[in-house]
This record gives C-alpha cells, sequence and structure tokens, in this order.
C-alpha cells in the first residue's frame, strides 16, 4: 500500500499521527480565535484523544514493526496506550473546568496534552534507545509547561521550575547511560542491546543504572522522587491529576520494555535495582504520607508507594510479574483519577481547597461523593474485595513465584503502614465535624467518579477481563 | 600523521579545561566566554572526525546564536552568583564524597573498558565514498531516521508553544504600532485645516 | 419424640430470649412452661418405654464435626440411665417452671428469666441424652453458661456478679481436667464416640500415658481427670466453694440447678462413663474418697450457718458427696438412685426455703424467723416432708436410696470403704441435726422479728402445687424404685447402660448381705441427730449458744467454711490477680504496647518526620539525592558482591 515514508509503513503510527496532526490543527484554531475557544480547543481534544484510542485498537492484531524497528506496536503497547489515553482523555476532561475560569483561560493547556500524549505514546512504543529518548522529552517538556502553567502562581512557577531542572537532570543521567550501554554493546536497538548483552559486565551495568535511573525519576520511585511532592502540590490540580496518571502509565510502559526487552541477558543485574528501589519507594510512600497535611502532597507520595508496590511485579521479572505490574497500573488509574475527581470537586465559596481538614464531615455534607471517596481510599490501601487489593495481590503473588519473599514481605509491611493515611481521611470525612458545604462537583467529575468508584468495588465480581487482556499483553514481551 | 593526534589532544584538553572553567568560574559572563571556548574545541573534535557539517553548524548555531544569546541574558540580568553559591561550601565535603567516589568508579570502568568489537565497525550508515558529508546527512535524516526527524520537529514545537505560553503576556493600555491603522489613514481623516483669526486663538484645541 | 424431649425447651429459649419483649412476660411464662410441661409428659413416657420396654434408642440428628479421625454427630442416646435422667430434669425444671410464676412475679425481667430456665434445660438435656464425649462436654458448658447467666440474673447486686464469675471460674478448673480426659480418651482411643469408647476400654488396661515424662496408667489418668470435671460439677471437696455462693441467685434456679440437676451431671458422668471407672480402681478409690470427705465436710459447716438457703446448698454439697460414694463403690445404680430421690427432696426443700423467703419478704437469715409454723403451714408441712426424706426418715425416699449407699460403702472393696463408711454415717447424723436446727429455728420457737412474723403469708397456689407434688415425689419415689436402682431388678433395669459388677461377689449382692446392725446405723444416726437438734433448739436454746463459746475455735472454723475461701484467696486468686495486674502493667501496657502497636506507631512517626523533613524544597538537594542514588548503586554493584565482573 502507498501508505508509507521512505519505505516505512506508517499504519502502527497512525494514532500517533491523528493526535499530532490533530493538536497542530488546534493550535491553528486557537492561534487565530484566540482564548475565547478554550472551552472548544478542550472538547475536540478530548475528541481527538477518543478518535486515537480508537485507532489503537483499530490497528490491525499482532506484533507490528516500523521505523527500522524504533517503534513497535504490540499487545503490551495497546494495553498501554489505551490506559495512557484514558488518563489523557479524563485529565482533559478534568481540565475543562478548570481552564474555563476567564482568569485561567489558556486554549494550550489542551494542545500540550496531546501533545505530550503523543509523547507518551511514542515512549510506549519505543523500540531502540533513541525514540525512547524523543518520546521521554516530547511527554516531559509538555509536562514543564502545564505544572508552570499557573504563571502568576508563585507554587506553580516554582513546580515546573524545579520540575525541569531535575528533569534535565534526569535526562543527562539517561544519555548518559544511554551511550555508555551504547558503547558497550554497539546498538542502540533493544533487541540488539538484547543480543550483545548476555553477561553483567560492569560497564554495561554502569549504563543501566544511569539509564535506570533516568526512568525512575520519571515513574517518581525513591530515591529519584523528590521532585514529586512539590510538583503534585504547586502545578494546578488537574496537571497533577495528570502527572499521577498518564506519564506514569507511559513511563512505567518504557520501563518494563526497556528491562524486559533489552536487558534479559542481565536480569539479575536489573532486578537488583529494581528491589531496591522498590522497597525505598514502597516505605517512603508509607512513612512520608503519614505526615503529610495536603491532600495533593498525600497524592505525591500515594503515588510513589504505589509505584514501587508496581515495579515489585517487574522485579520478579517473569511473565506474571509483568502481568502484575499491568494490572496494578491499570487499577491504580482508576483509583488516582476517582481520588482527583474528589479532590478537583471540592471547592467552597468558589475556592479550591487542598487540606486534608478540608474533607471533614464530607459524609454529611455530600455522603455520596464521601462514600465514593472512602472506597477508593480503601482500595488505594489494598482492603479487600476491593480492587486495589487484587493490584497488590498480584505484584506479591508474582514476587513470591520469583522466590523474592523478603520483598514481598516488606511490600505487605509498608502497604499496612500506608493504610493508615488513607483510613485518616475516611476517618476525618466520616467522623469530623463538617466545616461548611461544598459546592455540587462538576457533571464530568460525578462521571468520572462513579465508573471509576464502581470499577473499583466491583473489580472482584467480573475481574477476568482485565486480567485476561494483561496476560496477553505481557506475553506480547517475551 | 602525528598532528592529528596532537590536534586532538590540543582540542580535548581545551574543551575539557574550559568545560570545567564554565563551572568554576567567579564571573558569570567569563563562564559564558568558556562555554564558547569549550564548543569551539568541540567543533574543532569534528572536524578531526571529518564531520565538518556538524562542526560548522556547532560554530553557528551554538557559538554565532544560542551562547551569544546566553551572554547578553547574563549581562542583562543582575544574578548574584556569590549568593547562590553561598551553600556549596556547606556541603563541599559530601558532594566531594560523592563526586570521588563516582569518579573513582568511573575510573574503574574505564580500565575495565573493552571495546565492543561491534563498535568499531559500528557504522550504522556508511557514508557513500562520493558525497559530502552534508549530502550524506540529508540522505538519510529525511529518509532512514525520518522518525527521530519529526519527532524532534515535535519536540522543538512543544519548546516553542511552551516558551510562548510561559513568557507571552497581553497587557492591555499598551500602545502598539498598527501598520494597518496607519496605511488606512487618509488625509480626511488625519488633518483639518482651521482658519484662526488673529488675536482670538483657538478655544477647541486646548483640550 | 426424644428430639421433642430434647429441643421444645430450646425452642422455648428462643421464643422467650428473641420474642420475649414482643409477646410480654405472661405469654413467655407461659409458652416456656408449656413446652417444658409436654417434654416432661414425653419423658414419662420415654422413662416407661425404655426402662421397662427393654430397648435402648439412639437418634441420630445430624453431622457435627468431620475432621481427619474425628468425627463427631449429633446423636440422641436413650438408654435407662438417660431416661432417668430425662424425668428428673423435666420433672424438676417443669415445677420450677411453674413455680417461678409465682416467685418471680415481681420481677420485671420475667420472660430473660424463663429463657434461661429453658436454655439450661435444654443444655441439661443435652448432656444427658449424649452419645459422645463432645457433645457431653456441650452440653457440660451449656449448663454451665446457663447456671451462670441465672445465678447472675440481679446482675445489678454485686454479689450475685461475684458468684456468677466464681461458679464459672470454679467450674473452668474442672473443665479444664475434663477436656484434658476427653483428650487423653481421644489421644488412646482415637475416637470419642461412647459405645467405641466402651468397647476399646479394655484394652486400655496397662497402658500408660506419658504425662510430662511421667507414666501413668491410662485408664486411671483418663478416669481422674474426667472425675475433676465432675468435681467442679458436682461441687465436691476442693472445688465446692463455688455452690454456697450461688444461692446468689433466684432461689427457683438453686432448685433447679443447685440441687436437682445441674450439681448431678458429675454423678451422671461417672455412671454414664462406669465402663471406664470399673476398669480404674485407683481412680474409684479417688472418687470414694472425695466423696466420703465431702459427705462429712459439708455436713459439718452445714450446722452452723445461719442462711436458709446456704443450709440447704451445703446440704446438696453433702448429698453429692454421698453418690460419689456410691459411685466410688462400684454401686453405680446406687447413685443413681439417691440422685433421683434427692431430686425431690432437695427441690422441694429448695422451692420451700423459697416460699419462706418469698414470705418473709426476702428475709433468708434463719435467726430473723421462727414460729413461721402458724402463718405458712402448708410450706411447714411439705418442709417437715422434705427433712423426713432428707434425713432418711424409714419409708421416705431418701431412707432407702441413702441406707443404700451408706450399705454399699461398708460392702465395697475399696481401700477407703471403712473412711467413707465411718464418714457417711457421722455425716447422716449431722444431716439430721442441721435438717430439724432449720425446721426449728424456721418454723418454731418465739418469732424474732415481729414485724416480718406479722406480714408472713402463704405463697399462691402456682407456688404450692409443685410443692405438694414434689412433697408427694419425696415420699413415694423411693420404696417402688428401691428394686430396680438397689436390689434384684437393676441388671434388667439398667441393663447396658451401667457396668456393674453383678456377681456373686459384686457390690449389689455383698449389700444384701451386711449384718443387720450396719444396716440400722443410719437409722439410729437420723434419730440421734433430731434429738439433739430437738435438745438444742426446742427444749434448751441456750445450750447451742453456750456451746458455741466454749468451743469458739471450733465454731468459728466451721462458720467459715473450714476457711477454704480465704486458703483459696491467698493460694489462688491473690497471686492470679497478682500475676493479672503485673501482666497487664508490664506484660501488656509496658512490654507489648511499648514495642509492639504504640512503639511501632511511635517508630512510624518518627521515621515519618525524618522522610518529611528529607523534603527540604531545595532543588540541589533533590538533585543531590538523584546522585547519590545513582552513586550507591553503581557502588553496590563494584563493591557490594552483586556478582558483576
Amino acid at each position: 500500500m502507498g501508505f508509507e515514508i521512505a519505505g516505512y509503513s506508517l499504519l502502527p503510527v497512525v494514532p500517533e499521527l491523528v493526535l499530532a496532526v490533530g493538536a497542530m490543527a488546534l493550535l491553528m484554531i486557537g492561534a487565530y480565535r484566540g482564548d475565547r475557544v478554550t472551552g472548544l480547543v478542550t472538547g475536540l481534544a478530548v475528541f481527538l484523544v477518543v478518535i486515537a484510542a480508537a485507532l489503537v485498537l483499530w490497528l490491525p492484531p499482532g506484533r507490528l514493526v516500523t521505523f527500522n524497528g524504533s517503534f513497535i506496536v504490540d499487545d503490551f503497547a495497546r494495553f498501554m496506550k489505551i490506559l495512557t489515553l484514558t488518563g489523557s482523555a479524563v485529565t482533559l476532561l478534568f481540565s475543562r473546568g478548570f481552564v474555563a475560569a476567564a482568569t485561567r483561560r489558556m486554549f494550550e493547556f489542551a494542545i500540550l496534552i496531546l501533545l505530550s500524549t503523543v509523547g507518551m505514546m511514542v515512549l510506549i512504543s519505543a523500540g531502540d534507545l533513541i525514540s525512547l529518548y524523543l518520546g521521554l522529552e516530547l511527554m516531559s517538556l509538555a509536562l514543564y509547561v502545564v505544572a508552570a502553567s499557573q504563571r502568576d502562581n508563585l507554587k506553580s512557577t516554582e513546580a515546573g521550575l524545579k520540575y525541569f531542572v531535575l528533569g534535565a537532570l534526569s535526562s543527562g543521567m539517561l544519555l548518559y547511560g544511554a551511550s555508555l550501554i551504547y558503547g558497550f554493546t554497539g546498538t542502540v536497538s533493544f533487541a540488539g542491546i538484547a543480543a550483545a548483552a548476555k553477561s553483567g559486565s560492569l560497564g554495561l551495568v554502569f549504563g543501566l543504572v544511569f539509564l535506570l535511573a533516568g526512568l525512575c525519576f520519571k515513574v517518581s520511585a525513591v530515591p529519584f522522587h523528590m521532585w514529586t511532592p512539590d510538583v503534585y502540590e504547586g502545578a494546578p490540580t488537574p496537571v497533577t491529576a495528570f502527572f499521577a496518571s498518564a506519564p506514569k502509565v507511559a513511563a512505567l510502559a518504557v520501563f518494563v520494555r526497556a528491562t524486559m526487552t533489552a536487558f534479559p541477558g542481565i536480569t539479575q543485574e536489573w532486578q537488583q535495582i529494581v528491589v531496591f528501589v522498590a522497597i525505598a519507594s514502597m516505605a517512603l510512600g508509607a512513612f512520608a504520607g503519614i505526615g503529610q497535611r495536603n491532600i495533593k502532597r498525600l497524592m505525591a507520595y500515594s503515588s510513589i508507594g504505589h509505584m514501587g508496590f508496581a515495579l515489585v511485579g517487574l522485579a520478579a521479572g517473569t511473565p506474571e510479574g509483568t502481568q502484575g505490574v499491568l494490572v496494578y497500573i491499570a487499577i491504580y488509574l482508576t483509583m488516582t483519577l476517582g481520588a482527583f475527581a474528589v479532590i478537583l470537586a471540592l471547592s467552597r465559596h468558589g475556592e479550591a481547597v487542598e487540606t486534608i481538614s478540608d474533607f471533614a464531615g464530607l459524609s454529611r455534607t455530600n455522603p455520596l461523593l464521601a462514600f465514593f471517596m472512602a472506597m477508593l481510599l480503601f482500595s488505594l490501601a489494598g482492603v479487600p474485595p476491593l480492587a486495589g487489593f487484587f493490584a497488590k495481590f498480584y505484584v506479591f503473588l508474582a514476587a513470591m513465584k520469583a522466590g523474592l519473599f523478603t520483598l514481598a514481605v516488606l511490600g505487605v509491611l509498608s502497604s499496612v503502614i500506608g493504610a493508615y493515611y488513607y483510613l485518616v481521611i475516611i476517618k476525618v470525612m466520616y467522623f469530623d465535624e463538617p466545616i461548611g458545604a461544598m459546592e455540587p462537583a462538576r457533571g464530568e467529575l460525578r462521571a468520572v467518579l462513579a465508573v471509576t468508584g464502581l470499577f473499583n468495588m466491583l473489580f472482584f465480581v467480573y475481574p477476568a477481563p482485565l486480567i485476561d487482556v494483561a496476560t496477553l499483553a505481557a506475553k506480547s514481551l517475551f | 600523521m602525528i598532528f592529528p593526534a596532537l590536534f586532538f589532544y590540543l582540542f580535548a584538553v581545551l574543551c575539557v579545561g574550559s568545560a570545567f572553567m564554565v563551572i568554576a568560574a567567579r564571573n558569570p559572563v567569563h563562564s559564558v566566554l568558556f562555554l564558547i571556548l569549550a564548543f569551539v574545541n568541540a567543533s574543532g573534535l569534528f572536524l578531526l572526525m571529518g564531520a565538518e557539517f556538524l562542526a560548522m553548524i556547532l560554530v553557528v548555531v551554538y557559538v554565532g546564536a544560542v551562547a551569544v544569546l546566553f551572554l547578553f541574558v547574563v549581562m542583562m540580568l543582575d544574578v548574584d552568583f556569590a549568593e547562590l553559591k553561598q551553600g556549596f561550601l556547606q556541603y563541599l565535603p559530601v558532594g566531594a564524597l560523592v563526586a570521588a567516589i563516582l569518579l573513582a568508579e568511573l575510573m574503574m570502568v574505564g580500565g575495565a573498558w573493552v571495546i565492543n568489537p561491534a563498535v568499531v565497525k559500528a557504522v550504522v550508515a556508511p557514508i557513500p565514498g562520493n558525497v559530502t558529508n552534508t549530502e550524506a546527512l540529508g540522505l538519510v535524516l529525511y529518509t532512514r531516521y525520518i522518525h527521530y526527524f519529526q519527532l524532534a520537529g515535535i519536540v522543538l514545537l512543544v519548546a516553542m508553544i511552551g516558551a510562548i505560553v510561559l513568557t507571552l503576556r497581553h497587557k492591555p493600555n499598551i500602545k502598539r504600532q498598527s501598520i494597518p491603522d496607519q496605511v488606512a489613514r487618509t488625509k480626511a481623516t488625519a488633518m483639518e485645516v482651521r482658519k484662526v483669526a488673529s488675536g482670538q486663538g483657538l478655544k477647541e484645541t486646548a483640550q | 419424640m426424644y428430639q421433642a424431649i430434647v429441643f421444645l425447651p430450646l425452642a422455648g429459649f428462643l421464643i422467650a430470649g428473641l420474642f420475649g419483649r414482643v409477646i410480654g412476660h405472661r405469654a413467655s411464662e407461659l409458652v416456656t412452661t408449656a413446652l417444658l410441661f409436654v417434654s416432661l409428659a414425653l419423658s414419662w413416657v420415654a422413662f416407661a418405654t425404655i426402662g421397662f420396654g427393654h430397648h435402648d434408642v439412639v437418634v441420630p440428628v445430624m453431622e457435627w464435626i468431620n475432621s481427619g479421625d474425628l468425627k463427631i454427630a449429633w446423636t440422641l442416646r436413650v438408654d435407662t440411665l438417660t431416661a432417668v435422667m430425662l424425668v428428673v430434669v423435666t420433672s424438676v425444671s417443669a415445677l420450677v417452671h411453674l413455680y417461678s410464676i409465682g416467685y418471680m412475679h415481681e420481677d420485671p425481667h420475667r420472660a430473660r428469666f424463663f429463657a434461661y430456665l429453658s436454655l439450661f434445660t435444654f443444655a441439661m438435656l443435652m448432656l444427658v441424652t449424649a452419645n459422645n464425649l463432645a457433645q457431653l462436654y456441650f452440653g457440660w458448658e451449656g449448663v454451665g453458661l446457663a447456671s451462670y447467666l441465672l445465678i447472675g440474673f440481679w446482675y445489678h447486686k454485686p454479689e450475685a456478679n461475684a458468684a456468677a464469675i466464681k461458679a464459672f471460674v470454679v467450674n473452668r478448673v474442672g473443665d479444664f481436667g475434663f477436656a484434658l480426659g476427653i483428650f487423653a480418651v481421644f489421644m488412646m482411643i482415637g475416637s470419642i464416640d461412647l459405645e467405641t469408647i466402651f468397647a476399646g476400654a479394655p484394652a486400655l488396661a496397662g497402658k500408660a500415658i506419658d504425662f510430662f515424662g511421667w507414666k501413668v496408667d491410662a485408664l486411671t489418668l483418663i478416669c481422674l481427670f474426667l472425675f475433676m470435671g465432675a468435681m467442679g460439677k458436682s461441687a465436691q471437696f476442693l472445688l465446692h466453694t463455688w455452690l454456697p455462693d450461688a444461692m446468689e441467685g433466684p432461689t427457683p434456679v438453686s432448685a433447679l440447678i443447685h440441687a436437682a440437676t445441674m450439681v448431678t451431671a458429675g454423678v451422671f458422668m461417672v455412671a454414664r462413663l462406669s465402663p471406664l471407672f470399673e476398669l480404674a480402681p485407683n481412680a474409684k478409690a479417688v472418687v470414694m474418697f472425695i466423696g466420703a470427705t465431702t459427705a462429712f465436710f459439708a455436713a459439718t459447716v452445714g450446722l452452723v450457718q445461719n442462711d436458709i438457703k446456704r443450709i440447704v446448698a451445703y446440704s446438696t454439697c453433702s448429698q453429692l458427696g454421698y453418690m460419689f460414694v456410691a459411685m466410688g463403690a462400684g454401686a453405680y445404680s446406687v447413685g443413681m438412685f439417691h440422685l433421683f430421690t434427692h431430686a425431690f427432696f432437695k427441690a422441694l426443700l429448695f422451692l420451700g426455703s423459697g416460699s419462706v423467703i418469698h414470705a418473709m419478704h426476702h428475709e433468708q437469715d434463719i435467726r430473723h424467723m421462727g414460729g413461721l409454723k402458724d402463718r405458712i403451714p402448708f410450706t411447714y408441712i411439705v418442709m417437715v416432708i422434705g427433712t423426713l426424706a432428707l434425713t432418711g426418715f424409714p419409708l421416705t425416699a431418701g431412707y432407702f436410696s441413702k441406707d443404700a449407699i451408706i450399705e454399699s460403702a461398708y460392702a465395697a472393696h475399696n481401700p477407703f470403704a471403712i473412711y467413707a463408711f465411718a464418714l457417711t454415717v457421722v455425716a447422716a447424723a449431722l444431716t439430721s441435726f442441721y435438717s430439724w436446727r432449720l425446721i426449728f429455728k424456721t418454723f418454731h420457737g418465739a418469732p424474732h422479728d415481729r414485724h416480718h412474723y406479722e406480714a408472713a403469708h402463704e405463697s399462691p397456689l402456682v407456688m404450692l402445687v409443685p410443692l405438694a407434688v414434689l412433697a408427694a415425689g419425696s415420699i413415694l419415689a423411693g420404696f417402688p424404685f428401691k428394686e430396680l436402682f438397689a436390689g434384684h431388678g437393676i441388671e434388667e433395669f439398667f441393663r447396658g447402660s451401667l457396668k456393674m459388677d453383678g456377681g456373686e461377689h459384686g457390690i449389689i449382692n455383698a449389700m444384701h448381705h451386711i449384718p443387720a446392725t450396719v444396716a440400722n446405723v443410719p437409722t439410729v444416726m437420723m434419730v440421734l441427730g433430731f434429738a439433739v437438734a430437738w435438745l438444742f433448739y426446742i427444749r434448751n436454746p441456750s445450750l447451742p449458744v453456750e456451746l458455741a463459746r466454749q468451743h469458739e475455735g471450733l465454731y468459728k472454723f466451721l462458720l467459715n467454711k473450714w476457711y477454704f475461701d480465704e486458703l483459696y484467696e491467698v493460694i489462688f486468686v491473690r497471686p492470679t490477680k497478682w500475676l493479672g495486674r503485673f501482666l497487664w502493667k508490664k506484660g501488656d501496657g509496658w512490654l507489648i504496647d511499648g514495642f509492639g502497636p504504640d512503639g511501632v506507631s511511635a517508630r512510624v512517626l518518627d521515621v515519618t518526620r525524618r522522610a518529611v523533613a528529607l523534603q527540604s524544597g531545595y532543588l540541589y538537594h533533590y538533585a543531590f539525592a538523584m546522585l547519590i542514588g545513582v552513586a550507591g548503586l553503581i557502588t553496590w554493584f563494584m563493591f557490594g558482591g552483586a556478582g558483576v565482573h
């Protein structure tokens, strides 16, 4: 067929193309019509994301490779892309209310999110180190900008700047690692690296450490997590929701793909790194979360901890482990989006509220909201039979099967400690005296909350679809 | 063939030395100047490798545009570097320790460096003998590496949008030149001829 | 039919317990009492069918536990032994239900009371129909629970609460032994089904159990453990302390539980397990020793008590000792006979006391009574009948059963036979004395409390009818059943339900060949006791006071119940409380909480503070953390022995 460029089929990149071209078209609309069309652009952006998701599903089945192996579409990529696009679409929905406010009108917001999503999809499909880096930068650059998008707000600009500087540092590390790996293997493609890296020579491991350090930064794993709380707190809340959802999925996807497909020969080595990072993340997420008063900061530590749990599955280094990661990240996405829907819904006298004490008495002022939030928090804490429990169950099971008992035990312990701060919020919602009535939540927030809440509550009834798809996706990497 | 080697070491030493001076210099203007020196030396290294296009691009873009822009910015902004460096000494011991450890480890890696035979002949896209450096780059950039190229383009687009979003401010009540408005002026709208009786003045003009 | 006997009281309990508030007190009383009377009628039918129809019944109800070797099913086993117990339990229970309608008519929680009564009856029936030890244990604990609830029925009275707890705790000591016995049986035989145990028991003879490195004869140990349970439940010497205190409960409860039924569970259990005890002569010796000691000890204490119910309680304790003497002698049927007759006259005495107390507006001290025979003549008559039966006045029920026991003690081939004979004979005199003392001080002489005396009134009919029935039973329950329980009809009547040496040298045969003088000793003792009591309290009331003053040490010793409560207080209660307080303050509060929950949570907060402090907000700190992370990982790979080469 003629749908190709320079001899490379364009079919696998159709969703990305549509998103990128669509984003540019929206940019034109915005540029010529000004900020008045912010709402329209945001709406169209959601539409574009939905189209892209449909296209991802429309692509012919099996493993599609193009651009000389630097772009791979397999079941794993499809799974992760759908999750990412879900995260982006929901975040765009979240942002409708935010950017609609007259003082914050900014049509570029949606476009930046779209382009960042393009970067994530490239990242997920990356088949070599160069497209990995380019995807990562495309994703991150847009994120730096949206983090600072409230440029009159000191916290927001500080968040953007911190994120940018540390992100640059992490990119530097990643590039340094990539060049070391190239130097030791003579290739940048994952398949080539896998063929060359049969044993863990020191230089290669050195490169691996730097590469993984860069990736850990993106998934905000300890000790590369330091940016997370500050940026989550400083960034506008819809942006925080975005940070906590889609980029995490994409970064975790590339983390899994890189380790699984490029370094299967030195699993022993990267396993140690992942185990360490996972334990540190789980522990820090659990401990530091307890001390938080700001719900967004708390969500930052929550996401740090959850990334640790997801990495437990990766540490197993087995198909079951990968499947566990996939299930985990899918469920994590729903929990996080639901929780952020509640956080976004909380406003009193037109002012968004962010501290945990603002949840006081929510069960009496907004009983349904409080109920769903409580369910999501229970799920985040991993209380059976909610979905969050199964997420943890699968990764721990995989870790046990791989013989990583210490990891599993520490994971369970930290999930117990971490449960504390989720329960504190529930306690505040249900047992403290209400401060004042909240404003009614916007329709899209309620819809997202209902869907995610019900998913988490009823997952145990019929978990097979997600588990099956995740199994399929995990298999495509091995 | 001793000259290429001599020049390599000259460029390399100068490059590393000036890179160090970039961070070591007290005066920020000096830092930028050392940065320019580092760029120039790097382009010299490219030249030695026969990559004359990259060498020239480095000089033109980095030295000519980026670094000079930096220079202007640094000169115009009153950055108090002394203040920025205040905590420096306080953290020096720990920082130095970590740096020393990393350096030692890097050296060990360097000692264990086994150049992969594949790297030596890892000429991913060999330059055909009869084309120039620039032409060869062009040949692969838009075909084989179209993917990377386009992605890089989008990255730049995002950078541009980001720069605009974060810096552009539409301030009201600012006088701007509007060329269409100026062009659209006619004699009729632009001026009015009034007869003024002597000794009486024109009361309305007082406005 | 058999299911109905057992489960009708349960139905009554559920109805009164769950819906008591809905259907009201009157309905609760009627429902539970009516169901009990149905159960009673069926029991007599069953007694006739089983006892005289000569066939046993085993009714499977449902599977219960099926775990490895342990297979337990709910099964009702009804043989003659059970049938006797069924009759005793349902008769007394039904009469007590009826009596309680009158006695408790002022109480605002009557529905709960009747529910507990029915629950107790159900548990007791479960106990006596058990076909395996687990079911027996279920009933055992069930009656213990019901007893606890009923003793503490007036839970706002601190003494009642304390007594309930005491009863429960002391019973737990016995139950502990019982449970160990069951475990030992299961260990040695591999089943707790009665049939299997009896079949396997002979093979155990001579085998030993390794008990903490101490080789003990298996059967002896098992029987002693089981008897320990019986001691607790039947308030035998050393574990008797709870029974007098249990009198804090309502009087009908005392009649039902602490006279006629529950306390006899121990006796029943030994009889039920007679095939085991027959094989363990050493255990039988212990049973006889404990029984005789109790009979004597409780009788001595009863001599000086002043609380009308406590006197009867110590009397119960003493009579239970008699029953165990019979058990120890191997004359199980004789023990059962006394159990049977005792149920009637002791329930009668309790209910009669209740009637007195009711008449005196809850005055229980006999020193404040006197001369009541004119105010409450009916109660007086039935109390005298009960006393006659208790003291073994010829031709009353107690005469036959008690004399049989004393004869069996004399005839027994047991190391403690003479000891038991001597003590039971003395106890017979003491029994007679304290019983008549009670009658004389309560009903004769001058009233000590004019006000109460004037206000005394006869109880309502609903209370008098049960008294009349029991009085009839106290007189008539002896002679007609003599042959069945203690004569030549035993073999035919009890068949396999009791294992007795019925041969030429067997205990029953031996009993019939004792000297006539021995057979007449109890009667002489009874007369002696009566005479002394008459001398002390009718003829010359200053005599006992004088006597008490002269022998003050002995008097105090008896009045304070041989100082058992004080002894236990020092030996067990205080050290236990001290240990509890130690474990609470030091063990739990300091050690567990300090290093456990509180300590852990405090450490978590410490770690949290540090983790939060790491988040300084400074960019270079963050960057530095990343670099340290990388450096650390690399160092780990280089020097940490991570296997990189």
